[in-house]
């Protein structure tokens, strides 16, 4: 078991591609881990034991000619539980969709699923994926592994758990504004928040539909180009969705040539912790030793994206959060008094308060009278964002900075405090404005022993740039 | 110009045209009117979390349609936006339109009064947007409401006019080209009965003379063309014994009561819905290219005019005629579909106009789904040219083939009134007549020649209008004048 815990999702494809590993035994110790230490962690809303198996099953039934198509065969992941599922709850770790079952699977699901991989679980989530430390979940917070008295980040925190746990090598969390950097900084991960368009969002329960992102966790730069790979791609069930070439990127994992890498000014602000600090100078010192070139650069707007980034990301949760109204599916409240009343008790008793809150903010952003001065004025500037960002890179190939200013905070140091929450997503909120890809890799501790990561963001599809450089600061073991 | 009291009636509409595509607009699911409540639905149009819109081209290109034949102009790059407001029969809690970049604008209707006045209307935009689905309240007083989404998705245009309306008639009169026209267009059936084209109003009225604006009401529900003018006149009578009487009329929303005939007030300025617009996220801005309009205008459907001109060169019928048959797609098609089996247009567009238009008429049915089909008129036709049966005797058979739907050979035969021309079967009766009465027969002879219809009638009342008329007139003059 052990063993298992730190094998690479790489090395359990080729195990069962090969013959030398079993789909089914992966799935088993996957699936017997969640239910120990998943559940210590509180990690996983539902576990998918039976369909698991089967599909574990299948793959080893398979003939070795089509086994040897498969990218991630017999490879455990787990999803976050707003991701369209077949025949499992999907909750979105809201009371809201009570006894929902979702009738479609969602493209990543699919193409999951053609790869080899295997479902084990659903995870544990901010509700809505709306939060920085999954404590805004219904069904509680979950444990950060390293140290279980802290927060995983979040939105995405169950993901991020049962990757850093050893559950599973892989999982998909999901973007808006840093909902995977941040908890893979948080829990000693890799994570990636791929260029909006690049992943189909079908199927993905939409939180702010202009930055929502399906992105993957892993333990290594490997691993993370690996899983990808294969959920990325056009969908024609997704409009937004970009058709692009993209490269098999675990085989061009090598950096071949010298960088120009830039600080942004703006991102080594006041709030940023010491140690935090010093594990950026930590790398920026690496990096110039291997000959690349690092450079000061200023993007001046970054102090406007966390209100920006709340003011769109509310506005469009507003509308599509409308749609869980009791009528249809899930939970509903005072049926047998009036429309209005099982409206409003539905949503008051199925959300909890920080999506009322958002739902609040986004509502009267929109509003007749405030919307040039809030929605319209943000999306103004985050047009200039994109601009000021593209401008950038004309000049430097990456961008680097801390992923989060703190390493992980304590379960309940900013639960009452929902801006200090807002402003652990300072660092990640730009990129997911302007949709340009960016990663947050481990590097070093902080004096406590916490994980802390960086920051790597590139132009629009620089996924390749972005596994390479992540691969370069923390190679292989 | 209608004035009441002194008043000048100030309208401009806004109709929905639900385009007639095979599949909803963001989804695959099929649009059919009457299937099975929320059998024709998926991910998409129910909005559960995750399922996603993707533009249906052929509502894109109906609308291009539309919009390139009113003489619009087409926004190159327009937006979808989301119109919020809760309510059971919209699932995402959003209805997906166009808001400040519609992907049309401009053009007019233009038509025809009663006076033979021409009039034009204005159009300010004509915009895409999705339909809700159907709520569903029992008669019998259940606590309950039903929901139908099949409905829900389905492809609309809404077209808005300028306020160039100043009478209830010529909102009707508007209304009944622009039905004309889409139909034409093949793009919407007009038919206001399944809802397929809905139709609510702005309404204001302001001193004869005057050019500000009187404070203006939305009339809503206008769901029949008989309903149109009726409703419209209430609420100018409404607006004006309200002015007159020294009130003042308030901004309002008003339900038209088909039942009642009156307009009921649905909420005030103060209840008006904050629909908090904003670009739909989950589409992409609608891109359309001059290459995409040149091939909308190049298979462009024919348009009344042109269809006219058109009956009358290939078929050689009245320009009269041409206009009463190309006033409706349907009705035009009708025809052509007549002259695909029969030679001679005028005598198909005489019949056609008069005898099947007023059986259509009385039996308040639509001529698409009328039961006696092109062919078994062509075929009628064909067995009065030929003097199978005379015009009189095919007035009959055709009333049994509208009660019926039977085909003419049956009918004839059935009845035996195929028409008699054999002059050895008629001689005998002829003759018997003749006899019977000696007296009109003095006096045709003394030169009372009127008397001839009197022998005429005899005979066909002997043969029961079967007897060839010219063939009786033929050999009564013989033996009268013989
Ligand atoms: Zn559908």
């Amino acid at each position: 078991m052990s063993d298992y815990k730190t094998i690479s999702a790489t090395q359990i494809a080729d195990d069962v591609r090969e013959g030398r590993g079993s789909a089914v035994d992966f799935t088993s110790k996957a699936l017997k881990l969640a239910a120990t230490e998943g559940r210590e962690l509180n990690a996983f809303i539902t576990l998918c034991e039976e369909k698991a198996l089967r599909q574990a099953a299948a793959i080893d039934q398979m003939s070795p000619e089509l086994r040897a198509k498969l990218p991630l065969a017999g490879v455990p992941i787990a999803l976050k539980d707003n991701i369209s599922y077949t025949d499992y709850p999907m909750t979105c770790g809201s009371h809201i969709l009570d006894g929902y079952i979702p009738p479609f699977d969602a493209t990543v699901v699919t193409r999951l699923i053609e790869a080899g991989a295997v479902i084990i679980g659903k995870t544990n989530m901010d509700e809505f994926a709306m939060g920085s430390s999954n404590e805004n979940s219904y069904f509680g917070p979950v444990k950060n592994p390293v140290d279980r008295s802290r927060a995983p980040g979040g939105s995405s925190g169950g993901s991020a758990a049962v990757v850093a746990q050893g559950i599973v090598p892989l999982s998909l969390g999901s973007e808006t504004g840093g909902s995977v950097r941040q908890p893979a900084a948080f829990c000693g991960l890799f994570g990636l928040k791929p260029t909006y368009g690049a992943v189909s969002r079908f199927g993905l329960t939409a939180f702010a539909s202009s930055t929502d992102q399906i992105s993957p966790f892993a333990r290594s730069a490997e691993d993370l180009a690996l899983l990808y790979r294969v959920v990325a791609g056009w969908d024609e069930n997704d409009s937004t969705s970009v058709a692009y070439d993209h490269p098999d990127y675990a085989s061009v994992l090598e950096l071949d040539r010298k960088l120009k890498i830039g600080l942004p000014k703006e991102y080594f602000a006041e709030g940023i912790d010491a140690d935090v600090a010093a594990t950026i100078d930590r790398a920026r010192q690496a990096l110039e030793s291997a000959g690349h070139t690092i450079s000061d650069v200023s993007l001046p707007l970054t102090n406007k994206a966390i209100p920006t980034y709340y003011v769109i990301a509310s506005a469009e949760a507003s509308a599509n959060l409308a749609r869980f109204d009791g009528v249809r599916y899930g939970l509903r409240e005072s049926n047998d008094r009036s429309l209005e009343a099982m409206y409003s008790d539905t949503r008051e008793s199925g959300f909890g308060p920080e999506v009322k809150r958002r739902i609040m903010l986004g509502t009267y952003a929109l509003s007749s009278g405030y919307y040039d001065a809030y929605y319209n004025k943000a999306s103004q500037v985050r047009e200039l964002m994109r601009q000021e960002f593209e401008q950038s890179f004309k000049s430097v190939d990456l961008l680097l900075s801390p992923t989060s200013p703190t390493p992980a905070f304590k379960l309940g140091e900013k639960i009452d405090d929902p801006l200090a929450m807002y402003l652990s997503d300072v660092y990640t909120a730009p990129a997911s404005l302007a949709g340009v890809p960016a990663i947050s890799i481990p590097y070093g501790e902080s004096s406590d022993g916490l994980p802390i990561g960086v920051q790597c963001i590139a132009a629009s599809f620089g996924e390749s740039l972005l596994f390479q450089i992540a691969n370069h600061l923390v190679p292989r073991a | 110009m209608a004035v009441f009291d002194g008043f000048e009636p100030v309208i401009g509409l806004e109709v929905h045209a639900q385009l007639q595509t095979d599949s909803k607009i963001f989804c695959g699911c099929r649009v059919q009117y009457g299937a099975e409540p929320n059998s024709l639905t998926c991910p998409v149009c129910l909005g559960l979390p995750g399922a996603l819109p993707v533009l249906n081209q052929r509502a894109v290109e109906y609308a291009l349609r539309v919009i390139l034949a009113v003489g619009g102009t087409v926004r190159q790059r327009s937006v979808f936006a989301r119109k919020n407001y809760f309510y059971p029969d919209l699932p995402k809690g959003y209805q997906i339109s166009q808001f400040d970049k519609p992907i049309g604008e401009g053009g007019g209707i233009s038509f025809t009064l009663e006076d033979g006045s021409e009039k034009t209307v204005g159009l300010i935009r004509i915009h895409l947007e999705e339909d809700a689905g159907k709520s569903l309240h029992p008669e019998s007083g259940e606590p309950y409401t039903q929901v139908d989404l099949n409905r829900c998705g389905t492809p609309l245009i809404e077209i808005v006019s300028q306020p160039d309306i100043h009478a209830p008639e010529e909102a009707y009169a508007y209304l009944v080209k622009l039905k004309q026209l889409l139909q034409y267009l093949e793009v919407c059936t007009g038919d206001m009965e399944k809802g397929h084209l809905r139709c609510d109003a702005n309404v204001s009225v302001r001193p004869q003379g005057a050019s500000e604006l009187g404070t203006r009401t939305e009339l809503k529900n206008l769901n029949s063309f008989k309903h149109v003018e009726k409703a419209l006149r209430f609420e100018i009578e409404r607006q004006v014994g309200l002015l007159t009487s020294g009130s003042v009329v308030e901004q309002a929303t008003l339900l038209w009561n088909e039942k009642t005939g009156a307009a009921e007030m649905m909420r005030t300025k103060e209840e008006s819905h904050d629909y908090r617009y904003f670009p739909e996220p989950d589409l992409v801005n609608l891109v359309v290219d001059d290459a995409w309009i040149n091939d909308i205008t190049g298979a462009m459907p024919e348009l009344p005019d042109r269809k006219a001109a058109r009956f009358i060169s290939e078929y050689g019928i009245r320009e009269y005629d041409a206009g009463v048959l190309t006033d409706s797609r349907p009705l035009a098609d009708y025809f052509e579909a007549v002259m695909a089996g029969f030679d001679d247009g005028q005598a198909a567009a005489n019949w056609i106009s008069t005898e099947l238009l007023a059986s259509v008429k009385e039996s308040e049915s639509d001529i698409a789904d009328y039961p006696v089909r092109p062919p078994m008129i062509a075929d009628l036709l064909k067995r009065i040219k030929s003097g199978e049966i005379s015009g009189k005797i095919a007035k009959e058979v055709f009333a049994e083939m509208a009660a019926t739907g039977k085909e003419p050979a049956a009918i004839i035969k059935e009845k035996g009134l195929v028409q008699i021309s054999d002059e050895s079967q008629l001689e005998p009766i002829i003759d018997s007549i003749l006899n019977a009465h000696p007296d009109n027969v003095e006096k045709y002879k003394s030169g009372k020649t009127k008397v001839f219809g009197f022998f005429v009638g005899q005979v066909m009342k002997e043969t029961r209008g079967q007897a060839n008329p010219k063939v009786v007139n033929d050999l009564l003059k013989r033996k009268l004048d013989g």
